[in-house]
């Protein structure tokens, strides 16, 4: 949905992403580094499962919450890549395990 | 942070950073909490690592960031970043948490500089995929450099709006088309407030820059729109509008919606302040004096939080803000508090003098404040629409804590964020009653998240 002015430079950092190895730029945030991917949706709604994209990337929408590094509610527009980074789609509520 | 703190600054934007420079000039011990990892809040997000080339692209009123972000790094204050903050206490105890630990300060004045968040823009299909606030596009090429892939089209109104396609359409982005619901009527209902704007002129020079820049580069403007909407079936893939009898629709990958900026009363809130209801851009705000002071006593605002009035005059109501908890400490008299704040005082009213225009020129169109068509969502996180909203009502929920209990309407993860002046407006008409008379949720802490394990560190 969202692409680079300009590549990640030397300093770029890889993140996992669904199974998909992404490089990124280290300033990124998740929720920048996972739409610069282009993916159709990054959860699913508790209530329907509607499927959803980052809205305000600032932190005030909520919608950006992923699984990052197996803790989910995170909001991905918040938090900073870091090299190694397991990033993944939350599915409806968080579980208990997650 | 066992210690007390004179001055505990909550959030990194143009207020909470002069406010901290200001204050520790004063030799008020001060620690400023940013839930960002650099300073700069949203509207200079990112000054400190932007490249050099998305300066230019970012324009003037962008790099006046920079200077504000080098002051606090010289300063003595204490500057913490990636601190969240989750409750605020009347009595100046702050809880945050950082490095996955949660802690507390006691402050002896707790300053909220948390900003403004983007009017809520319920329009059929703004759930889908693809569809984006102008602020977090904005985010996007500040922070990320990034800009939208594909087709993009700009809907709305507000300086904001403008500014955004002006920038995506410098980057390179495919934007087309700006659909502003601004019409001739909005103009002339403004041109009484002309004359008195004239101080801030600065302003309205840059706004039509914007406006040529845009069309220059070949992006239609369609002004008046109405009937809004995201189309498409798991993402966006176009939008809709009419203009009069006209019904127009334009392919694109990317929406982004814009209607204006609300004062982020979530702090204020949770901290039992009085707030009053500001018709002409139909917003709540914190009830304050000129120096920020609130209904409490150990909690003071500034910046866009107590009122939307642009960054400039955040800076300058950040430091009106300091020199108030200098007076109030007894590090200044009386007499000095007012030589020092002064000029700053003239200042304010020359930015201030373009907000009545402004106001009169973008009202937040009824149909984005009250949704009229049933199916439209309004609370994004509960996926309760605005049908659901009436028929609640109707059923006899009287306000819009009640409606929570009868619909989850506004318990979500936003905690209200993304639907509470929908929520206020909706219940207000279809009730036949004033939006301030029906009030707004109650705001209960944490107002962000924070994890078991956060909590558990505050004891060790």
């Amino acid at each position: 949905m969202f692409r680079r002015l300009h590549d990640p430079k030397a300093d770029a950092v890889t993140i996992e992403f669904e199974g998909e190895i992404l490089k990124v730029d280290p300033r990124e945030t998740v929720a920048a580094a996972v739409l610069a991917a282009d993916p159709d949706f990054s959860r699913t709604t508790p209530v329907s499962g509607a499927k959803r994209l980052p809205f305000c990337m600032m932190g005030a929408c909520f919608d950006c919450l992923m699984e990052i590094d197996g803790v989910a509610n995170r909001q991905a527009c918040m938090v900073r890549v870091r090299n190694g980074m397991k990033v993944r789609r939350q599915t409806g509520k968080r579980g208990l395990d997650a | 942070m066992s210690e007390a703190v004179d001055l505990v600054i909550i959030g990194g934007g143009p207020a909470g950073l002069a406010a901290a420079v200001e204050a520790d000039g004063f030799g008020l011990s001060v620690a400023l909490l940013d839930e960002q990892p650099a300073p700069g809040g949203q509207i200079y997000r990112a000054i400190e690592s932007v490249p050099a080339d998305m300066l230019a692209l970012l324009g003037e009123d962008y790099l006046a960031g920079a200077k504000l972000a080098a002051e606090l790094r010289e300063s003595g204050a204490t500057y913490l970043p990636d601190a969240s903050v989750w409750r605020v206490d009347e009595d100046g105890t702050v809880a945050f948490s950082r490095e996955g630990r949660g802690q507390t300060v006691k402050a002896g004045r707790v300053l909220v500089a948390t900003g403004a968040i983007e009017r809520p823009t319920p329009i059929p299909g703004w759930t889908l995929p693809g569809v984006m606030s102008a602020g977090g596009a904005q985010v996007l090429l500040k922070s990320a450099g990034m800009v939208p892939s594909g087709r993009v089209a700009v809907a709305g109104c507000g300086p904001l709006a403008l500014l955004i396609t002006q920038q995506l359409v410098a980057a390179g982005a495919d934007v087309a088309a700006l659909l502003e619901t601004t019409r001739a009527s909005h103009y002339i209902a403004a041109a009484p407030h002309l004359l008195k704007a004239i101080p801030a002129r600065d302003y309205l020079r840059k706004g039509m820059q914007m406006r040529r820049d845009i069309k220059r580069a070949g992006v239609r403007i369609h002004s008046g729109v109405e009937h809004l909407a995201a189309a498409g079936n798991e993402k966006v893939d176009a939008v809709r509008f009419s203009r009069g009898v006209s019904q127009t629709e334009i392919p694109v990958d990317t929406l982004l919606l814009h209607f204006g900026v609300t004062p982020n009363t979530q702090i204020t809130r949770q901290t039992f302040c009085e707030h009053e209801w500001y018709e002409p851009q139909r917003y709540w705000r914190p009830v304050r004096d000129e120096w920020g002071a609130t209904s409490q006593d150990n909690i003071a605002i500034a910046g866009d939080g107590a009122g939307i009035d642009g960054a400039a005059a955040a800076a300058l109501s950040g430091r009106l803000a300091a020199i108030d908890a200098a007076w109030r400490k007894g590090m200044i008299d009386l007499a000095e508090k007012q030589r020092r704040s002064d000029l700053i005082l003239t200042d304010m009213a020359t930015h201030k003098a373009i907000r009545p225009l402004l106001d009169t020129l973008f009202p937040p169109p009824p149909d984005i404040c009250a949704p009229p068509d049933e199916s439209t969502i309004v609370c994004r996180c509960e996926e309760v629409t605005a049908g659901g909203v009436r028929e609640a009502v109707a059923l006899g929920a009287m306000g819009p804590n009640q409606l929570k209990a009868f619909t989850r309407c506004g318990m979500g993860p936003c905690q209200g964020r993304m639907c509470g002046l929908t929520v206020s407006e909706l219940v207000a008409g279809a009730r036949g009653e004033a939006v301030p008379d029906v009030g707004y949720y109650r705001i209960r802490p944490p107002i962000k998240p924070v994890t078991m394990g956060e909590l558990a560190a505050m004891s060790e």
